[in-house]
């Protein structure tokens, strides 16, 4: 472990395209991954919010590359050039696994491709009542395992790619990879309860989205302790405390999340009862402030080094 | 007198800052050879104007002051630390490593180079150099560096700073034949009493030793370089990065089975 680490390197101005990038690839992997959970853990009244999850991935993703190939000093002629190199003589695919960027960009494309087809599936099961789908209920479960896992790289790599550098705060810690994975879960969490007014039917899973989010959230707070711990030994804790306000929004994001595991709101579609508005406006503040919570987080992580 | 330029062997800078007079012929010639605009200049505080190595400086030489406020007598400070900066041509690159479009690679002289028709501009290899040498050429939107003169090297002509050099603080060669020189230049300092004075990326303990090495008279974080302990590779974060992320991922989606466990439940 360095202790004191010195850090004389140039930051690379990654700030906004990359900011929601981070945003977006976290909402898009977390919500595919919590649909897929709740598919296989979950009953068949489950399966609207999960299909939520499923239709909320697609645009995330699709806007994902377009961030990224904005980001780029030669945009829309070379972005390919992530996947095939053409160095004259050495022409062919580029694939670095120690590079996560190069990983990523990977990983990027098939998971936008689990993404597309899942994003079909749904459609075909909603509106052309195919209750399996299109690729059957063993295939489309399996189908769906195997996109997740994909996602939770997607989800946790851009925090890794940070730490794969020289620069203060990132290659400081081993702890960017999780923390981004619980926070865009939760954020995935805190999507699909807000959206759930435009599916009413998903509103039965309303209370263990809740519940999930609490426990993504403790989750969450241990590895900022871990993030704010190896940074501090390094000597760059200063740098990213210059961000405070921006860290007092994530905590108050974990903290609104965590009093979902104490007291789960009490949302399902069981009547009109007239404890629900009040309770589903608290709702919709608790996934506001979670989702400003997983860009802020993103922010300061960002900015710190910059 | 340049030596014979071959393919396939290593060449280098060695930079001797015990004879470096800053008067920047280095970055003069650096320009005019690889036509480079510059900045505008800027006015810092000492006779640098330069500021820093980036996509339009790759000669930059750096003017340390350590000159006392109030000198009780004459002659008593150790005056200005001068150094010419510039790409250290890494045998384990830093850039090189994370580059994800292969834009990066090492010549048939040993020397770390960006190619501008592969670069996308990514900046991946900006937040790895450690020596922050890597800019952006806003004009082009790729990475830009010292190319150790590549165009010139292929010509069979030396790197435009070291022949600019008028002091050969500046030495452009064979690593081999550098290193040599290096070991007689500190030996010989050594001898005149001179100890402070130590050789930077001789050897392999700073990123697998650099082909454009140094001669420092302070410890290389006076200069603004890491030293051997803080000199590490960006992958170095890879297995931490990736566990850390799989037991996150493991312990999140337990949980979110937990949570979601409640089959059909009405």
């Amino acid at each position: 472990m360095i202790l004191l680490a010195e850090h004389f390197v140039r930051a690379p101005q990654w700030l906004w395209y990359i900011l929601f990038y981070f945003f977006l690839a976290g909402l898009a992997a977390g919500s595919y991954v919590l649909a897929t959970i709740l598919r296989v853990a979950g009953g068949p009244r489950d399966e609207p919010a999960a299909r939520l999850g499923y239709y909320i991935a697609l645009p995330a993703t699709l806007l994902c590359p377009i961030l990224l190939t904005a980001d780029l000093g030669v945009s829309w002629s070379r972005f390919w050039h992530m996947l095939i190199d053409t160095t004259p003589g050495e022409t062919g695919l580029n694939f670095k696994y120690w590079s996560p960027m190069s990983v990523g960009v990977w990983a990027l494309l098939v998971f936008g491709f689990f993404v597309a087809v899942s994003a079909l599936d749904t459609w075909a099961r909603d509106r052309q009542g195919r209750a399996n789908g299109l690729l059957g209920a063993g295939g489309g479960r399996i189908f769906n395992i195997v996109g997740s896992v994909i996602g939770l790289f997607v989800l946790s790599y851009t925090g890794v790619l940070l730490s794969v550098s020289n620069q203060p705060v990132w290659s400081d810690t081993w702890a960017l990879g999780g923390l981004f994975l619980a926070s865009g879960l939760s954020g995935a969490a805190a999507l699909i309860t807000l959206l759930v007014r435009y599916r009413p039917e998903a509103s039965f899973s309303l209370e263990r989205l809740r519940l999930a989010d609490g426990y993504f959230a403790i989750l969450e707070l241990a590895l900022l302790v871990a993030f704010f711990a190896t940074v501090a030994i390094a000597g760059s804790a200063g740098r990213t405390l210059t961000w405070l306000p921006l860290w007092i929004l994530v905590l108050v994001g974990i903290g609104a999340s965590m009093l979902g595991v104490r007291r789960p709101a009490r949302l399902q579609a069981s009547g009109e009862s007239v404890a629900v508005a009040p309770v589903a406006m608290e709702a919709t503040v608790v996934s506001i402030l979670v989702l400003l919570a997983v860009l802020a987080m993103r922010a300061a992580v960002i900015f710190s080094a910059q | 007198m340049a030596p014979t330029i071959k393919a396939g062997e290593s060449y280098g800078f060695f930079t001797d800052t015990s004879i470096c007079i800053g008067c920047k012929a280095c970055e003069v010639a650096c320009k005019e050879w690889n036509q480079l605009e510059g900045n505008s200049p800027n006015f810092l505080d000492s006779f640098d104007n330069t500021g820093q190595l980036d996509a339009q400086n790759w000669r930059h030489v750096k003017m340390l002051d350590q000159v006392p406020d109030q000198s009780i007598t004459s002659g008593n400070g150790t005056a200005w630390l001068l150094m010419s900066d510039v790409c250290k041509h890494c045998k384990h690159a830093s850039c090189m490593e994370v580059c994800p479009t292969g834009a990066i690679i090492r010549t048939e002289f040993d020397t770390v180079f960006i190619q501008q028709d592969v670069c996308n501009g990514c900046r991946n290899c900006i937040a790895a150099c450690p020596y922050s040498v890597i800019g952006m050429n806003q004009q082009t939107g790729t990475a830009h560096k010292c190319t150790l003169c590549y165009d010139r090297l292929q010509a069979g002509k030396q790197p435009a700073c070291a022949q600019a050099c008028p002091t050969q603080s500046i030495q452009f060669g064979p690593l081999a034949d550098l290193q040599k020189a290096a070991d007689v230049r500190l030996e010989a300092l050594h001898t005149q009493g001179v100890t402070q004075a130590q050789l930077y990326g001789r050897d392999d303990k700073v990123y697998g030793g650099l082909n454009a090495f140094f001669l420092l008279m302070d410890k290389p974080e006076t200069y603004g370089l890491p030293n051997a302990e803080n000199a590490g590779l960006p992958s170095r974060n890879n297995i931490g990065g990736y566990l850390g992320a799989l037991v996150t991922g493991v312990v999140a989606v337990v949980a979110g089975l937990v949570a979601f466990r409640r089959r059909g439940a009405a």
